[in-house]
């Protein structure tokens, strides 16, 4: 990592941006070969409805990536993700079958649940001076034993609130175009991602997110509060995980209390492929969203060509060496 | 910065291109097999049963599953995957019935038939279930430790569960035979331990701790068998009639130092084996039964080198 340059926080926005766009052409033409390959391979490959279940395969995953390229950026990690959006779900779960709430409720609870835990996060790293991968790390345990401990290890279902498997399954463009049934969740994601890029690139809070990631110790030294936007930021990126728990519970008409490990994992990859920097500073929603879809249809064109599974896995991590490994050839060069 | 481009595209052509012959082949018949898991030992056994199947009924399959039986999504995902190459007939063994309903129906109104295997899906879409009768190989062992026991004492089990199918007929086959059948032997404690050989350990460890004198335990699965031998192991413990559900090689080697009297084995093989059979006949329109029992039997250091015995075993 000794060729990341440390941005000055002063480094204007159109810098941050302009580094951004050239990580997106490259990891979307990637995405494009990818499809091109996998649509000459099979032709079943290029259906509408496989199409669609690669982008509802994407929505959760990209939800999660989305919300961990905020942590990353700061320089942080958050492994806690995969077990967060369990709780999150099994939260919303409690509300909304065991109480009965109506389900508008259901979507505030896993929102605000998600948010405290992110809080929770940022605090033990910010204020304890924990380093994030083992407060993170302590925050996955917790999470995960706390959804077993809820639910009573069992699965929630979500049969009383009938509205509630339409959020993921349902297609509210579909309605307006029959042609195009894109699933809800999908919707979600790409909302998700234009919010928190809207955010990132456009609003203070995201202006101390790379600053925090470049150089944390100069915004400190110019006498900003880092500890409250650090908690802010991981609140932010916990509240996205929520959005993400919601997705899987609608996806599954269930809370799965026993889910989430490794989850993190594939986010994590996902946000690496797109072109962010593990070691803070640098990153895009963009190229994480792309990064979640690389993933998917990787996956997807793999199984559909039928290739044995432990070939699949080897693939896959074939590629996130090579999409690093080529990020940073070319960031040599470019300096 | 042509370089990360290249290397995808070029990999992904090579992958592409070494798959191509299988994919192109559109007229064979095409049977994928969407499991709970795939690196597990048993899994391995069900898929050596559906290549066997595929082989003498000249179909093809595909076997996957997910890392682990708590991705539920990620089953969902494979069997869209599935769904994508036109199969003539899906086997699908449900992590969760309920979530996987709605892809389930897709596939049964594209006239694709469905066999279930291993566990049960709650809705009459699957044409039928290849699986263990589990409420009565857990009968059988009831009936084993009995005799061991000479009809009377105190038993334990360790089961890997009390929410799945198969940990509740596991269990209440071994309880409720014992209740019925052996009015003198008393079951003292039933504990989980999650299937997990570690924490298997700890509870059987405990089981032994609060009841000294114990005659027999039970343990449901192949990660609470294990469990048991490893707390008798640990603790020392002499005098205790252990047994064990499925196979691998610590069950194994733990039965022929005779540490454990015997064990259920399920025929893994069988369940893929019957599960390809059966999409075969009902993609000719075969009437089938609503369950495959696809059998069991009990072995002990007398028998586990049986060939018969040894079909079904897996290390």
């Amino acid at each position: 990592m000794s060729t990341t340059t440390v941005e000055a926080p002063k480094s204007t926005l159109s810098q941050i941006i302009a580094a951004g766009t050239h990580q997106r052409v490259l990891a979307f033409a990637s995405l494009v070969v990818l499809l091109i390959g996998f649509s000459l391979a099979s032709p079943n490959f290029m259906q509408t409805s496989n199409m669609l279940a690669i982008l509802q395969a994407t929505s959760v995953n990209g939800v999660l990536a989305i919300a961990v390229t905020l942590v990353i950026i700061t320089g942080g990690i958050d492994l806690s993700v995969g077990t967060m959006m369990t709780f999150c779900a099994v939260i919303t779960g409690v509300v909304l079958t065991y109480a009965g709430m109506p389900l508008m409720l259901g979507v505030v609870a896993a929102v605000l649940t998600g948010a405290a835990c992110g809080a929770c996060s940022g605090t033990f790293v910010a204020k304890m001076a924990i380093p994030p991968f083992i407060a993170t790390l302590g925050m996955m345990l917790i999470l995960k034993g706390l959804s077993l401990v809820i639910s009573g290890t069992r699965p929630i279902y979500f049969n009383d609130t009938p509205g509630f498997s339409e959020i993921s399954r349902g297609s509210l463009i579909g309605e307006v175009f029959p042609a195009l049934p894109i699933p809800n969740g999908v919707l979600i994601l790409f909302i998700v991602a234009a919010v928190t890029a809207y955010i990132l690139n456009r609003t203070v809070l995201g202006r101390y997110c790379f600053a925090l990631g470049s150089n944390e110790e100069s915004v400190r030294l110019s006498g900003v509060n880092t500890d409250r936007w650090k908690i802010a930021i991981y609140a932010l990126a916990g509240s996205i995980v929520g959005i993400a728990g919601l997705l899987i519970a609608s996806r599954l008409n269930s809370a799965q209390p026993a889910l989430g490990l490794g989850y993190e994992l594939e986010a994590i990859a996902a946000v690496v492929i797109g072109g962010t920097s593990l070691s803070g500073g640098r990153g895009s929603i963009l190229g994480s969203l792309i990064g979640a879809l690389i993933m998917a249809v990787l996956t997807n064109g793999l199984r559909v060509l039928s290739v044995a599974q432990e070939w699949q896995t080897v693939v896959t991590g074939a590629i996130i060496i090579l999409a690093v490994y080529a990020d940073m050839m070319r960031r040599n060069k470019t300096n | 910065m042509l370089s990360r481009r290249s290397l995808i595209g070029a990999l992904s052509v090579t992958v592409a291109l070494a798959s191509a012959p299988a994919a192109y082949a559109q007229d064979e018949i095409y049977i994928p097999m969407i499991s709970k898991g795939f690196q597990h030992q048993f899994w391995q056994a069900v898929k050596a049963g559906a290549d066997q199947g595929a082989e003498e009924f000249g179909v093809r399959i595909t076997f996957e599953g997910p890392d682990n039986e708590t991705m539920v999504d990620r089953q969902i995902d494979m069997l869209a995957a599935a769904l994508a190459n036109n199969p003539a007939a899906i086997g699908f063994a449900a992590l969760d019935s309920q979530a996987a309903i709605p892809l389930l129906r897709q596939a049964s109104e594209a006239g694709i038939p469905i066999i279930a295997f291993d566990s049960g899906v709650d809705s009459d879409i699957p044409m039928a279930t290849a699986t263990t009768d589990n409420v009565a190989a857990a009968a059988l062992a009831a009936d084993m430790m009995a005799e061991f026991l000479g009809g009377e004492g105190t038993v334990a089990v360790v089961a890997h569960d009390q929410t799945s199918r198969t940990g509740i007929d596991r269990r209440d086959g071994f309880l409720n035979r014992m209740e019925s059948e052996y009015p003198d032997i008393e079951v003292v404690s039933v504990q989980y331990g999650a299937g997990d050989q570690l924490q298997s350990t700890e509870v059987a460890k405990a089981i032994l701790t609060a009841n000294p004198g114990l005659g027999g335990m039970f343990g449901t699965n192949e990660g609470s068998a294990i469990g048991i031998v490893n707390a008798v192991r640990e603790m020392g413990a002499e005098g205790l009639t252990i047994i064990g559900y499925d196979s691998g090689k610590a069950q194994t080697d733990a039965i022929r130092e005779g540490l454990m009297a015997g064990a259920i084995t399920q025929n893994p093989v069988g369940i893929g084996y019957e599960t390809v059979k059966a999409a075969v006949a009902a993609m000719n329109g075969e009437e089938l039964p609503d369950i495959i029992d696809t059998g069991f039997y009990y072995y002990d250091q007398s028998n586990i080198d049986d060939p018969e015995i040894q079909a079904v075993l897996y290390d």
